[in-house]
């Protein structure tokens, strides 16, 4: 390997790298999640917008890249969020016997992020499995048969504890997002007096608005039932 | 006998050696006057254990006037303990009330490891400086004085980047135990001034690099260090190390 490649590879084994790599990536399925919220208000358009949305997201076949690339970009996100963890458990082997955060650095959100990682990583295994591997049933549509995607959100919604558990799932990922957003600029090398502060308070709106959109979809679904 | 004497029950880490193990030892200490700093304090006890044949409580300190770092302790689990800005020799007593309890334990890492009771080791802060917080110069007559123009603001925050008195607080303090914040003002001392920006690259790799070698954790960016230097080292820094790494790295 040439001396070049090998100072880029060093990059990605380094913890400045493999900070900035955790931060691409995190941004990366930070803004899938917004695309991911934007396509799903289109239920509250009717099934029919809805299910025929899914349908032409599917049926491209550009989709098996993204996928694929969304997969690779989670799993690198996964693979280096314990790794680092486990580093930075090694890095103090004996902890202290007193230990308290000052109130002017750590926050709940920022010493739980492999906590909440580790929730989203269940929500994502179930959420999997309900939808995307979840009972297929047909419609018809313009003369297609297409998945009705729609009868199988409101279906799982109709149940309150599904509900609830995707409305925890949206809060505990709010935290990861609330620290998450504003840290990837600070790990790029972004920090300024006066823009800073506001990317934190954009990283929290946005932590909020795509977790209560996300939510507010779930509690939706459970009503259209129960009415 | 003065009424304002506080009596303080003290927690401290006692450990013989780096190769015993160490534990937590209860002591009562009596007399202990509001004007006192933090390191006086311990003399008093370390003074009583003498006379009653113990060993004294080892700690490292120095100047005792804030600026050289040695002053390493962890106070009722913060570093430096709980005044902002403050090293532990110009932490005062005035700040607890008699009847407390204060634990005081050594800095913890892996990096700084123990030597005895409250003193680590903390020489790979200097394997890391050796790896590249230095400029090469040929030495001779000194320059005149500004005959490389400076911009204010530059000139400024390098002089803030050296106000790093590499005590090791920003370690301590770190939930991962990282030195980002020590690594990267040393980083950014010289990476802000046109003496230092020739070696720049290679120096933001090397130093970097070291960091990782000698067991110092990762950064999740919890800005702890920042809140416990006693310098006020601005986490800017880090972010410059951040951009000065990915710059030598992809340019
Ligand atoms: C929708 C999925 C996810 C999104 C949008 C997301 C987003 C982010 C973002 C933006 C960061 C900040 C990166 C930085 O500090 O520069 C981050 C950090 C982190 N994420 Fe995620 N994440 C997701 C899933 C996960 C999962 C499944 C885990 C692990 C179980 C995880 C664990 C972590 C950890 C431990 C960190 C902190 C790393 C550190 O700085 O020490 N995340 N995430
Ligand atoms: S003894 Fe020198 S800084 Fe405290």
């Amino acid at each position: 390997m040439s001396t070049v490649n090998k100072s880029i590879m060093a990059y990605f084994t380094t913890s400045v790298g493999k900070k900035q790599i955790m931060a691409l990536t995190g941004l990366a399925l930070s803004g899938f999640l917004l695309t991911h919220l934007l396509g799903n208000f289109l239920i509250l358009v009717g099934a029919d917008a809805f299910n025929m949305y899914a349908h032409t997201l599917t049926s491209n076949k550009l989709i098996y890249v993204a996928e694929a690339g969304l997969a690779l970009i989670f799993l690198t996100h996964l693979g280096l969020a314990f790794n680092l963890t486990v580093e930075n458990k090694k890095a103090r082997p004996q902890s202290y016997y007193t230990k308290v955060r000052t109130g002017r650095g750590a926050t709940l959100a920022s010493v739980s992020m492999i906590y909440t990682g580790l929730v989203i990583l269940g929500f994502l295994v179930s959420h999997l499995m309900h939808f995307k591997f979840g009972p297929v049933y047909y419609v018809e549509m313009n003369g297609t048969q297409v998945r009705d995607i729609y009868r199988v959100v409101i279906d799982y919604f109709a149940d309150p504890l599904q509900a609830g558990w995707y409305v925890l799932a949206m809060i505990t990922m709010a935290f990861h997002l609330g620290h998450g957003f504003q840290s990837t600029f600070q790990s790029f090398g972004f920090n300024h007096n006066k823009y800073s502060p506001l990317i934190k308070k954009l990283g929290i709106t946005y932590a909020i608005l795509v977790s209560a959109g996300f939510a507010g979809l779930s509690v939706w679904g459970y009503l259209q039932s129960s009415n | 006998m003065n009424d304002k004497l506080m009596t303080l029950n003290l927690k401290i880490w006692r450990q013989k050696s780096a190769k015993h193990k160490g534990r937590m030892q209860d002591y009562k200490l009596s007399g202990v006057s509001p004007d006192m700093s933090f390191l006086e304090m311990v003399d008093l006890l370390n003074e009583q254990l003498v006379r009653q044949g113990d060993d004294p409580v080892a700690f490292d300190h120095d100047c005792r006037e804030g600026i050289c770092g040695m002053c390493s302790m962890m106070i009722n689990g913060e570093a430096h303990g709980p005044s902002a800005l403050t090293t532990t020799c110009q932490l005062h007593m005035r700040h607890f009330h008699d009847g407390d309890s204060i634990v005081i334990e050594p800095f913890r890492a892996k990096a700084f490891p123990v030597i005895k009771d409250l003193m680590v080791d903390r020489s790979a802060f200097d394997k890391v400086i050796q790896a590249g917080g230095f400029v090469s110069v040929n030495t001779g007559n000194p320059q005149d004085a500004n005959n490389i123009p400076i911009s204010k603001e530059n000139a400024d925050l390098a002089m803030d980047a050296a106000a790093c008195i590499g005590c090791g607080a920003c370690v301590a303090s770190c939930p991962n135990a990282s030195a980002m914040l020590f690594v990267s003002a040393k980083i950014s001392q010289l990476a802000l001034l046109p003496q230092g920006q020739v070696e720049a690259k290679a120096r933001a790799e090397s130093m970097v690099q070291k960091m990782d070698e000698v067991g110092f954790g990762n950064c999740s960016n919890h800005a702890e260090c920042e809140a416990s230097c006693p310098k006020g080292i601005d986490l800017s820094n880090i972010a410059r190390m951040n951009r000065e790494y990915f710059k030598a790295k992809f340019s």
